[in-house]
């Protein structure tokens, strides 16, 4: 039970990462992208209708965690403390900038709303690898179970070298799902920064492995523990490889989902490595939260389960469908709301 | 140590008044828009879709401020809350992630069909889905206030002989017999202060001379409602919600009445300034044997007082019995209101009654009040506990960050929400001043 706890909760994160992550995406490249008002409603349209939607994915995963593993959510959001309120003021920022932009006609006002969705965009996306990056690093986790995360202890090379990574990996997928939602001068534009980007995240996630090595000793043990883990690893490579093939062509939709396989692979590689640990004690092991230490009662583990499961089924069909009823290029006279 | 403390209450207490402003209007909303909707589609009169096409805009800008503040109390059980999470996140956790995965799923997915959807689906396709937002929004109120009620009166768990809690059931947490009145409490409030907002609007529009076929109906709606819903604030659920406030927490029902001795028909303060030094009330004016009768339905009943209990249990006992003479001080003058409203309406001059219009219209902020000062009643009348009876606030904190850091990002949120709240006052203006469609 806390077993399949644990990969309910990384693939949560993982679908909230690969749903929102292309919104982020968007957001971090639509100033240079999408040109002029009519290009910036459409990039704005392509995400408007699921971006919610998407964002619910973290606060189900929030609640599910609590459920699920209190002592974790406790120590690592208590610990994360001054790092979420940032994150918290810039999720604000992005979602009102998302919905107040086209409500005045002001050249001015939309500019400004502009900015806003950039800044929250970017930075969330940047905040996310930090934050992933200190989980696989290993947190100051006390014999109480509990941290202090200063911004001096966050912002190590290692952390802001997957924060980096995270934010051009995003920008790739987001610059992909703009590739499939989008045409003429925002395709060709799209596909430019696609063909760019593509080899940065391809070098950053070679950096961002070999320093993972780098930082903890034990990072490969899980992959011989379990081979069939490898399959991870080889859902990123094969992303890549589609990435390479679709990155100077017109197959739009092989290239989003290459860069769809490399962030899940990827996420999926990092969930493996610190398994069973879900938050690695970098003062004592014997101080790690585990599934095992931090979970919930047996009976609370199997309840949440079962009265989430029919909801989650419900919710991944309606999600297909929206995304079924909104395929296709936008065409923002005929439905655009923002 | 004890700033700490007091800086995460200040901290929570303004991140989630801040966020219920919004909450009040989605549901309360909702069901009206849902309303007209249906008797767009069952009547074909374009009035009512015009009505609902109205609010929908003032809805929509509502909605997305109440998922952005929103988030942040979820990650408070975290942030600031941390050891009240890891004792009882594992009971009174599960409702939090039923909201997510039900409700508010729910609610965003049926929004975007009615809002991006009139011309490309059925007309009761359509109308379905206004029903299916107003139905999210009450079901994720549902499990808010499941959750608080587990703090309120936490149910369906055991002890550990470590000291933790464990997960008995979760029918009994789901259930919680604290929350049944509670939650139809709220949502009556809700609907009420949404009934005022609507009267309200329709009245500035009559008083102007515009829009006087929409303002007509949104006035008469909010009259009708507004009787209905102002008598059922009082009873039945503001009511059985106290006595269930009676039967499990005592000590809240005489610091809300201001009670300090324990007495045999025991008197009711209609107003009156508490005087906790000096254990009275400064001029008071008393029904005498009300409260006896109120709280057990037998005159002669005994009332246990403050005196009943240790000092050190009590909770603010200024700011509590305030905040509920604020409350049912201002439900009492809400049906006042309405019912001369309903005279007049029977009597076929509402709608020229000018006085009246300028009441209505005046009243708009003040169910928000009242709905915000229950809420404080509810959270400051359980205090010092987090966990009524099993967990202390002074416990529940997150003990690994410092004052200063929640003194600083406390000054950022209010800073932050002063913007938003200029904001949305801007943006709901406008979208008023500029008036619904004409038909």
């Amino acid at each position: 039970m806390n077993i399949i706890w644990f990969w309910v909760l990384s693939g949560m994160l993982a679908v909230y990462a690969l749903l929102d992550g292309y919104d982020l995406g968007v957001g971090t490249l639509h100033l240079w992208i999408a040109r002029g008002d009519e290009q910036r409603r459409t990039s704005l349209n392509a995400i408007g209708p699921v971006w919610n939607g998407n964002e619910v994915w973290l606060l189900a995963a929030g609640g599910m965690m609590v459920v699920s593993f209190p002592r974790v959510y406790a120590s690592g959001f208590s610990g994360f403390y001054l790092a979420l309120m940032v994150v918290l003021w810039l999720l604000i920022l992005r979602g009102i900038s998302i919905e107040f932009r086209s409500q005045l006609p002001h050249p001015l006002w939309r500019t400004f709303w502009d900015t806003g969705f950039w800044l929250g965009s970017l930075l969330v996306a940047l905040l996310l690898g930090v934050a992933l990056g200190n989980v696989l690093r290993g947190l100051p986790v006390g014999a109480d179970g509990y941290f202090q995360g200063t911004f001096t202890l966050l912002l190590n090379p290692y952390s802001l070298l997957t924060g980096i990574f995270a934010l051009a990996a995003l920008a790739w997928h987001g610059t992909n799902y703009l590739r499939v939602k989008t045409e003429g001068e925002m395709l060709e534009r799209s596909r430019k920064a696609a063909s760019v980007l593509f080899w940065v995240a391809l070098a950053l996630t070679l950096a961002a492995t070999v320093a993972t090595f780098a930082v903890r000793q034990d990072a490969g043990v899980n992959f011989l523990a379990y081979p069939e883990g490898f399959v991870l690893p080889l859902l990123v490579v094969a992303g890549f490889v589609g990435g390479f093939i679709a990155r100077t062509n017109e197959r739009d939709r092989l290239s989003l989902w290459s860069s769809t396989a490399v962030i899940a692979g990827l996420l999926g590689s990092a969930a493996l490595t610190v398994y069973p640990n879900l938050l690695t004690s970098t003062l004592n092991p014997a101080y790690s939260l585990t599934i095992y230490n931090a979970a919930s009662s047996p009976r609370a583990l199997r309840d949440s389960l079962l009265a989430n499961v029919v909801g989650m089924v419900a919710v991944i069909l309606y999600m297909i469908y929206v995304h079924r009823t909104f395929s296709g290029k936008v065409q923002v006279r005929e439905h655009g709301h923002y | 140590m004890k700033t700490a403390v007091f800086a995460h209450r200040i901290q929570f207490a303004l991140t989630v008044m801040f966020h219920y402003l919004f909450p009040i209007l989605t549901m309360g909303l909702g069901f009206f828009i849902a309303l007209f909707s249906v008797l767009h589609l069952i009547t074909g009169d374009r009035r009512y879709m015009n009505a609902a096409k109205f609010w929908v805009r003032i809805f929509a800008v509502n909605f997305a401020l109440g998922v952005v503040t929103g988030i942040p109390l979820e990650f408070e059980f975290g942030t600031n809350w941390s050891r009240m999470s890891a004792l009882g996140g594992g009971v009174f956790g599960q409702t939090l992630p039923l909201e997510g995965v039900y409700a508010f799923f729910l609610e965003s997915g049926f929004l975007g069909l009615f809002l991006f959807g009139e011309n490309r689906v059925k007309r009761w396709v359509h109308c379905m889905s206004g029903v299916g937002v107003s139905a999210g929004s009450l079901l994720s109120g549902y499990f808010i206030v499941a959750t608080n009620a587990w703090m309120q009166h936490p149910v369906g768990y055991s002890l550990e002989p470590s000291g933790g809690i464990r997960l008995q059931s979760f029918w009994a947490v789901l259930l919680n017999p604290f929350a049944g009145w509670q939650y139809a409490h709220v949502i009556n409030g809700a609907l009420l202060a949404a009934a005022f907002v609507m009267g309200g609007v329709g009245a500035f529009y009559i008083l102007s001379g515009r829009h006087t076929n929409f303002a007509r109906l949104s006035v008469k709606v909010a009259v009708v409602a507004g009787v209905i819903l102002s008598l059922t604030q009082l009873f039945p659920t503001g009511d059985m919600n106290s006595r269930d406030v009676v039967r499990y927490q005592p000590l809240k029902l005489a610091t809300m009445e201001g009670l300090f001795e324990t007495e045999k028909g025991a008197p009711i303060a209609i107003i009156g300034m508490p005087d906790t030094p000096h254990q009275r009330l400064i001029d008071p004016v008393y029904v005498p044997e009300f409260l006896s009768f109120l709280a057990y339905g037998n005159l002669r009943a005994t009332v246990e007082g403050l005196n009943s209990y240790p000092k050190d249990l009590w909770p603010p006992v200024e700011l509590t019995y305030y905040t509920y003479h604020i409350m049912a001080g201002l439900g009492t003058i809400f049906i006042a209101q309405m019912l001369v409203g309903l005279f007049l309406l029977l009597w076929g001059k509402v709608y020229s009654t000018r006085w009246f219009l300028w009441s209505l219209m005046l009243a708009i902020p003040f169910p928000y009040i009242a709905n915000e000062a229950g809420w404080v009643v509810t959270e400051v009348g359980r205090q010092p506990w987090v966990v009524y009876g099993l967990l202390k606030t002074a416990a529940g904190t997150s003990a690994n960050v410092a004052a200063g850091e929640t003194v600083f990002t406390t000054l950022g949120f209010a800073g932050l929400y002063l913007l938003l709240g200029l904001l949305f006052c801007f943006l709901v203006g406008r979208i008023i001043w500029n008036g619904p469609e004409e038909v």
